[in-house]
């Protein structure tokens, strides 16, 4: 009989307790700071986020597991920070700071209270850099929640704003249902195998036909549902592209790269660790939701014109739903290889790329909105007349989104995933992914091309002279550099990600 | 030359145009400003795409020609472990003429553009996108690895793209995502098959997958995957009814996108054929092999038919438009000759891929200074009732026409002649267990091509180059008398003309290359 204080390996569940404390350091700091020193919040939770990261340095080895089960013979533990967890840790703490850079600026143009809005961006980073360590159900719960309650606010921030109460609202109810209806699932999965440590459920499902065979198939079917929401798949993306118009810039970024690696983190963990027994059910389930979501997304991005209002806001939320049917591909094709850990790779090394472009891409929307608030499309005409670096940027991170060179490390990313799909046999997947690629690249080179276009003439530019651009603000262009700088580096050594796809990640 | 100087060669090839391109982005050094940014950056263009064209022919110079069969400056680094891609490069024979026919028509279009710039925004993007234009062109014919092959294939897409939709003529912006788009989803269908060969082959090196000559694949598979892989090279090909992109492309293109696209893109789909699909899943190659024989044979009659119906009194038929059609006719006879899984055959279709190169490129580039001079291309208006009687006002330019005219419709004696003839002189006796009638058949469908092609190049040599005294027809009067051929235009075009007499007076010296290198891909890599 071990003894009944555990012993807590403080090391391993830094990263997420970092995060967690610095938030608290943020919200009592911002009882005592006067109005003027406000911005030095912002650097507390910038200095936070890289004392996060650095964390993570001493657990690379990779085998660090605590809050085990010491009664019964097994080793069953709710975390553990394996390779797979530091990946994801490192593209949830990465996404965070590259968030925080866009937004130190954000917070002084739109006057956001920044004491709250720290502390609800870190909150929610450590409950997205808790999950992918969970290993039991009532962990991923939570931190799952973690992750999404403080988002609620987080989109809900421009008070003033209707729209962005709106889209709060929008967000907060759907996201709530799924939470319910995942709990639901999760109970179920309790009773018919009455554990909840991912690996003892793996274990212990009943088999087909058995008497809690239909219970454990719900309970797996509804626990999936809540996930597939988070990711937003179809047909439970229709909160997207309203919840980014509506929150501020920033959080918009937050959500399409944290807010999915949270997902797909959950997902993961649950079909391929917790269910792997039934994988011919979630294996063709996820086939085909990775099909209608990529498909529904790319088909609406297409469809967004130039000229209305946050058309470009909405154009990369819809790809970004098109983006997250191709990284569930491989986690349909995990179901059907017999070796999932390589299949789940190639979600990790997308995810990773996706990542940094997909925040780049923001980053420089949020340079464009500084100037033009209305984020439509039309406004990116002429971009590289006004600032040639940020067109080049922003047209790089669209070409490594749509795949093409120089975008290189987007177009093997995609090969990995398309090789995931033709390994596992998924002929007819790769073949709607591959229409797909070719829909989403009209519309990235379509922006791409409208960067170079020269300028349309403005009627009243005629007598005065173009105002000089005013100067960008530093974390804005730290946040672009670091971006294009990731994806230049990985362009040039794209075995940096695409190792994981390799590797034996789970 | 030792192995080490030929690897550096290859690889300096393949990287000096895409550091040429971020030079030109950048600004002028001190003392290389020139007379204007403009000068100085169009300058930058001609010296680097001609000491890319210098690096090739010393490659070529060095390439050990008694063995053009072994790849040599071969290098063979790893890349990218996870995916077991590795940057390996290699000349062969069949290759290193494609190589040089590319730096040498990228250097004449820079150093045409150097005192024609076609109208569009500055000129610095433009020189930027015709280095690595280059540099993924060469880079497809010098990679020996299935996935930077693909990587190659789609390097080239954002290059023209731009080319033509910021520097071309009317209706660019469509002909522009024509072009791209059905590029793409051809390639992207071939990456399915690509990827396939690599998975089910255990590797990505073309020359390991040529040496096991399909005994890895099964036979689903290789017909899956040649069916992916020929997709997308009959798309860039381009093989009838997959054409439909390329007038619409050639005629918005600026006339050096034109001759780019015809000169050297179109290739990289022969190309591969010939690398890939024949060596590597020789079964799949063979049961298709038919059927690409005769969507090539209806190629050649389409394209012919359609250039007569354009060259036609009153089609309004496009000067460009027929040219680019012509090449629909002539691609048809390259992949005519793959399609015989002969040596002859494959060596005539890689002898015709040179000899269009050359000729086409020269049309392009006549046809442009037609343009160019009468600010149309419409051959209705330029020939007006009687003719345009270039011959009379423009003795040279009319007399390059013709000679381009002649050259393309395979007069013995130039570069159009052998490639044709042997593509023919192929598919009379096709590859063992290819259907004999039915390639007999496709040979006299051929040869009837040749006479359609004869015949509308006659016509349009007689309505542009012949005709009236100078009297009469709207263009005269517009443009009294055009100028003759400027120096920067000579310099530009006699390579072309020289090399297409060269070829067809001693095409020993190409097919000697060739011959070696397709026999053993044909045998399997051994």
């Amino acid at each position: 009989m071990g003894s009944l204080v555990q012993s807590v390996d403080w090391l391993a569940i830094a990263p997420p307790t970092i995060t967690a404390v610095v938030a608290l350091v943020v919200l009592v700091a911002d009882l005592f700071l006067p109005e003027g020193k406000k911005p030095l919040l912002g650097g507390i939770a910038l200095a936070g986020l890289v004392l996060a990261g650095l964390s993570l340095l001493p657990l690379l080895d990779g085998d660090r597991s605590t809050f085990c089960l010491t009664s019964s013979g097994t080793r069953a533990c709710s975390y553990t920070a394996d390779h797979f967890t530091l990946v994801i840790q490192f593209l949830v703490l990465g996404g965070a700071l590259l968030t925080a850079l866009l937004s130190v600026s954000d917070l002084v143009d739109f006057s956001l209270p920044s004491g709250e809005y720290w502390f609800l961006l870190l909150s929610s980073a450590a409950g997205a850099a808790l999950l992918p360590a969970s290993r039991d159900l009532a962990t991923l719960v939570v931190a799952l929640e973690v992750a999404s309650l403080p988002a609620f606010a987080l989109v809900g921030m421009r008070r003033d704003d209707r729209k962005s109460s709106e889209a709060a609202l929008k967000f907060f109810l759907s996201s709530v249902t799924a939470t319910a209806v995942m709990l639901l699932g999760v109970s179920f999965v309790y009773a018919a195998t009455g554990s909840l440590h991912l690996t003892e459920v793996a274990g212990g499902l009943p088999g087909e036909g058995t008497r809690l065979g239909v219970l454990a198939q719900t309970g797996v079917a509804l626990t999936l549902v809540g996930f597939a929401f988070k990711t937003a798949a179809v047909p439970f993306h229709f909160w997207v592209p309203d919840t980014y118009v509506g929150a501020p810039l920033p959080v918009a970024a937050y959500l399409s790269v944290v807010g999915k690696a949270v997902g797909f983190t959950g997902l993961i963990l649950v079909t391929v660790v917790a269910f792997p027994s039934y994988a011919d059910v979630w294996g063709p389930a996820l086939a085909v939701l990775a099909a209608l979501t990529m498909t529904a997304g790319n088909v609406a991005a297409l469809r967004q014109r130039a000229d209305r209002a946050h058309s470009a806001v909405r154009l990369l939320a819809w790809s970004s739903v098109g983006q997250a049917g191709y990284l569930l591909v491989p986690i349909a094709a995990a179901g059907y290889t017999g070796d999932p850990a390589h299949a789940i790779g190639s979600t990790v090394a997308y995810a990773l790329m996706y990542a940094a472009v997909n925040l780049g891409a923001f980053a420089v929307a949020a340079l464009v909105a500084r100037t033009s608030p209305a984020h439509r499309l039309a406004d990116y005409r002429g971009l590289y007349a006004r600032r040639p670096l940020a067109a080049l940027a922003l047209g790089f991170f669209l070409l490594c989104l749509a795949g093409l060179p120089p975008g290189v490390i987007g177009l093997f990313a995609k090969v990995t995933v398309f090789s995931a799909a033709v390994d596992a046999g998924l002929g007819w997947l790769a073949v709607v992914m591959a229409v797909n690629v070719v829909i989403a690249l009209y519309y990235y080179l379509q922006w791409t091309a409208l960067l170079f276009r020269p300028a349309a003439a403005e009627p009243a530019a005629a007598g005065e002279e173009e105002p000089a651009p005013a100067r960008v603000p530093l974390p804005l262009a730290a946040a672009m550099a670091l971006a294009a700088a990731l994806g230049i580096v990985l362009s040039g050594a794209p075995q940096l990600v695409l190792r994981f796809a390799s590797g034996a990640l789970l | 030359m030792s192995h080490t100087v030929m690897q550096y060669l290859l690889a300096a090839t393949l990287v000096l145009p895409l550091l040429g391109a971020v030079g030109a982005l950048l600004p002028a050094p001190p003392g290389l400003k020139g007379r204007s940014p403009e000068q100085a950056v169009l300058r930058h263009g001609v010296t680097v795409t001609g000491a890319v064209l210098a690096l090739t022919v010393a490659l070529a110079a060095g390439f050990d020609h008694d063995r053009p069969a072994r790849m040599q400056g071969t290098t063979d680094l790893s890349w990218i472990p996870a995916l077991g891609i590795r940057i390996h490069l290699g000349v062969d024979g069949v290759s290193l003429p494609l190589l040089v026919l590319t730096a040498l028509l990228t250097f004449l279009c820079a150093l045409y553009s150097y005192f024609k710039m076609p109208a569009g925004p500055s000129p610095k993007a433009f020189v930027a996108l015709i280095l690595v234009l280059e540099s993924g062109t060469l880079a497809s014919f010098a990679v020996l690895d299935l996935m930077l092959f693909f990587l190659a294939f789609e390097m080239v897409l954002i290059p023209m793209y731009f080319l033509i939709a910021r520097w071309g003529g009317d209706g660019r912006e469509r002909a522009a995502w024509r072009f791209i788009l059905y590029t793409l989803l051809g390639s992207v269908v071939m990456l399915l098959g690509l990827l396939l060969i690599g998975i089910k082959g255990g590797t990505f090196d073309m020359v390991a997958l040529a040496t096991d000559n399909g005994s890895k694949l099964s036979r689903t598979t290789q017909l899956i995957a040649v069916l992916a892989i020929g997709i997308g090279l009959a798309v860039k090909a381009p093989m009838w009814p997959l054409h439909s992109w390329l007038p619409d492309a050639h005629t918005a293109a600026p006339t050096v996108g034109s001759v780019l696209l015809a000169g050297v893109l179109l290739k990289m789909g022969t190309y591969g054929f010939v690398r890939i699909v024949l060596p590597i899943a020789p079964d799949g190659a063979h049961t298709f092999a038919p059927y690409l024989a005769a969507f090539a044979v209806v190629g050649i009659l389409y394209g012919s038919l359609v250039c007569l119906s354009l060259a036609r009194t009153g089609a309004k038929g496009d000067l460009k438009r027929l040219v680019a059609y012509s090449s629909v006719g002539h691609m048809g006879f390259v992949l005519l000759g793959i399609a015989t899984m002969t040596p002859t055959g494959v060596n005539g279709a890689l002898f015709a891929n040179i000899a269009h190169g050359l000729i086409t490129g020269l049309l392009f580039f006549l046809v442009g200074a037609v343009k160019d001079r009468y600010g149309t291309s419409d051959l209705d208006a330029l020939s007006g009732a009687t003719g345009a009687a270039l011959y009379g006002k423009a003795p040279r330019l009319g007399g390059l026409l013709a000679f381009g005219a002649v050259a393309s419709l395979g007069l013995p004696g130039l570069a159009g002649f052998w490639g044709e003839m042997l593509a023919m002189f192929g598919s009379f006796r096709p590859a063992d267990g290819l259907s004999r009638p039915a390639f007999l058949t496709f040979m006299a469908l051929a040869g009837f091509g040749t006479l359609l092609t004869a015949a509308y190049m006659l016509i349009v040599v007689r309505r542009v180059c012949m005709g009236g005294d100078g009297e009469g027809g709207p263009a005269h009067e517009l443009v009294p008398a055009p100028a003759d051929v400027r120096t920067y235009e000579f310099a530009a075009w006699t390579p072309l003309v020289v090399l297409t007499v060269l070829a067809g007076l001693w095409p020993a010296a190409l097919l000697g290359l060739t011959d070696p290198a397709v026999s053993q891909l044909l045998r399997g890599g051994n």
